[in-house]
């Protein structure tokens, strides 16, 4: 893991999921498995969030509220699905209201597989999120946005 | 009379992690009324019925909700085998039980840490989650899951406990009951709790029971409602008695889970005494044809589950009715006329499940 000069916030939403998932997030950051320890803080706000966990798939309900969150977010910004449902849509993908996995929505930088996805692997995928969050801060404090510099193409 | 205006309420919200969205038309403090509009969390799954033949759709079932998944896959089994008249072992029905129990204790817990965050009491709120993972470790150490695990098939369970996991259940809801009687006492007891719960949302017998409220909801009103004593699994062979509070403000809510809890633990001792040797399930042949009603209690109350079959291994209909969707009418009952601070303990006390609700 990159050494961190920032504690990233973390927002978490749920789409269309069985609720699985989210409970699975919100015992991560309990004490027993305490993914606070890696520097980050959960908050209810996405103007201060800098990494979103998605669980769930997308439906056409949800599917504006989801990148309007996105888009309150300040840049840099991580996503990460997390769940199959979030990644391809899951047990679900067949149902006529589900859409697809959240990159339907929104660019999607990290996968956590499993129905539901055990906390070590969303506490996985949050350090892989942390470390990439660094990166692409480190990038936009340099000016380049998205591999390249401003301006350009 | 002051002015009135419109606060929107979600549908991201931190208290709640799933997306509910409530127009709530305030007067200065005081809301007068609040609108509710849902299916953020719609998925269609009962349309899946025409994909998946009756046994895949056990998995689809479960997957209704999270945090009684094990029950809503039972319900759905349980509907079938009416239908297609098939007798679970002996076996199969006890374990069924010990897991509907402890899926009880792990909700009830869940809910109790939740309510303590919502009125700021974070290590409340630790505490109670801290316990609930030791449930959690007993369902991974019988099934292999922690929140889903499939282990409901139609003409029973797939899994086995042996007699070392059945005694260290029982060695958890040891624990679990010993640590309970302590935060008991901060729950029901101290003073500043006491202040945000006393008094706030009083729902009415006649009004839980017109508004169609049930489980624990209508429960804390007085109503005596519970499923379990029209018999499913081995509920039959157990003694129990439905737990009610006469109140119906928030805190008889939050006294009937706990008691609710201490009661689970009673029935999970009374099964693993009681567990006869012998089959996990019979081998179901044929397809269903017919339809039936299943209601199971859940933690949240009393869900329904249609099932309707034609003879062909694609079901006609499937319907689920979750306790959450009939405790919405009681909800904005008690949202009226309530203080906007308390808005959140008013949602939660119902122990809203959005994705049961939406489906």
């Amino acid at each position: 893991m990159a050494k961190v000069k920032k504690s990233p916030w973390v927002l978490h939403y749920d789409g269309a999921s069985c609720n699985g998932c989210d409970i699975e997030v919100l015992a991560c950051l309990t004490p027993v498995y305490d993914a606070e320890r890696f520097g980050i803080v959960n908050t209810g706000d996405p103007m201060q969030a800098d990494i979103l966990l998605l669980t769930g798939g997308i439906n056409a309900q949800c599917q504006e509220v989801v990148k309007q969150i996105y888009e309150q977010m300040p840049r840099p910004k991580v996503v990460v699905a997390v769940g199959t449902c979030a990644c391809t849509g899951g047990v679900f993908k067949e149902a006529y209201n589900i859409l697809g996995g959240a990159d339907t929505t929104v660019p999607v930088d990290i996968y956590v597989p499993g129905c539901a996805a055990r906390p070590q692997s969303i506490i996985d995928g949050i350090v892989k999120a942390v470390a990439l969050f660094q990166q692409r801060s480190d990038e936009h404090d340099k000016g380049i946005v998205n591999g390249s510099r401003e301006g350009e193409s | 009379m002051g002015k009135q205006s419109i606060i929107p309420f979600g549908p991201q919200h931190p208290v709640l992690p799933e997306p509910i969205h409530l127009d709530l038309v305030m007067e200065d403090e005081k809301i007068l009324e609040a609108v509710p509009s849902i299916g953020f969390v719609h998925r269609g799954l009962e349309s899946l019925v025409e994909k998946k033949d009756y046994q895949e759709m056990v998995y689809v079932i479960e997957r209704t909700c999270g945090i009684c998944s094990f029950m809503h896959g039972m319900g759905y089994c349980e509907s079938i085998e009416h239908i297609m008249n098939v007798e679970v072992p002996a076996r199969g029905r006890f374990l069924r039980t010990i897991w509907c129990e402890m899926s009880r204790i792990h909700s009830h817990l869940l809910w109790l840490g939740l309510l303590a965050d919502a009125f700021g009491f974070e290590s409340l709120f630790y505490q109670c989650w801290r316990m609930r993972e030791k449930i959690l470790d007993m369902f991974e150490m019988t099934t292999g899951g922690r929140v889903i695990f499939s282990v409901n098939k139609v003409g029973g369970v797939l899994k086995d406990m042996d007699e070392g996991q059945i005694r260290q259940i029982l060695d958890t809801i040891e624990w679990i009951e010993k640590e309970l009687t302590k935060i008991k006492k901060t729950f029901l007891n101290d003073y500043t709790v006491e202040t945000r719960l006393r008094g706030v949302g009083v729902l009415t017998k006649e009004q839980a029971h017109d508004l169609g409220a049930v489980g624990p909801f209508a429960r804390a009103s007085g109503v005596v409602l519970d499923m379990r004593k029209r018999g499913y699994a081995a509920y039959p062979e157990l003694d129990f008695e439905p737990v009610t509070s006469e109140d119906g403000d928030s805190w008889a809510r939050c006294e009937v889970r706990i008691n609710e809890i201490f009661q689970a633990i009673d029935l999970i001792r009374q099964a693993a005494a009681k567990i006869p040797a012998g089959d996990l399930a019979v081998e179901v042949k044929g397809n269903p044809e017919g339809e039936f009603f299943m209601r199971v209690e859940q933690p949240r109350g009393e869900a329904v589950y249609f099932s309707k079959g034609n003879g062909t291994k694609f079901l006609d209909r499937m319907r689920v009715r979750t306790p959450t969707f009939a405790n919405i009418p009681g909800m904005l009952q008690t949202l009226k006329g309530a203080d906007y601070a308390d808005v959140p303990i008013l949602i939660l006390t119902i122990d809203p499940c959005i994705s049961c609700t939406e489906r």
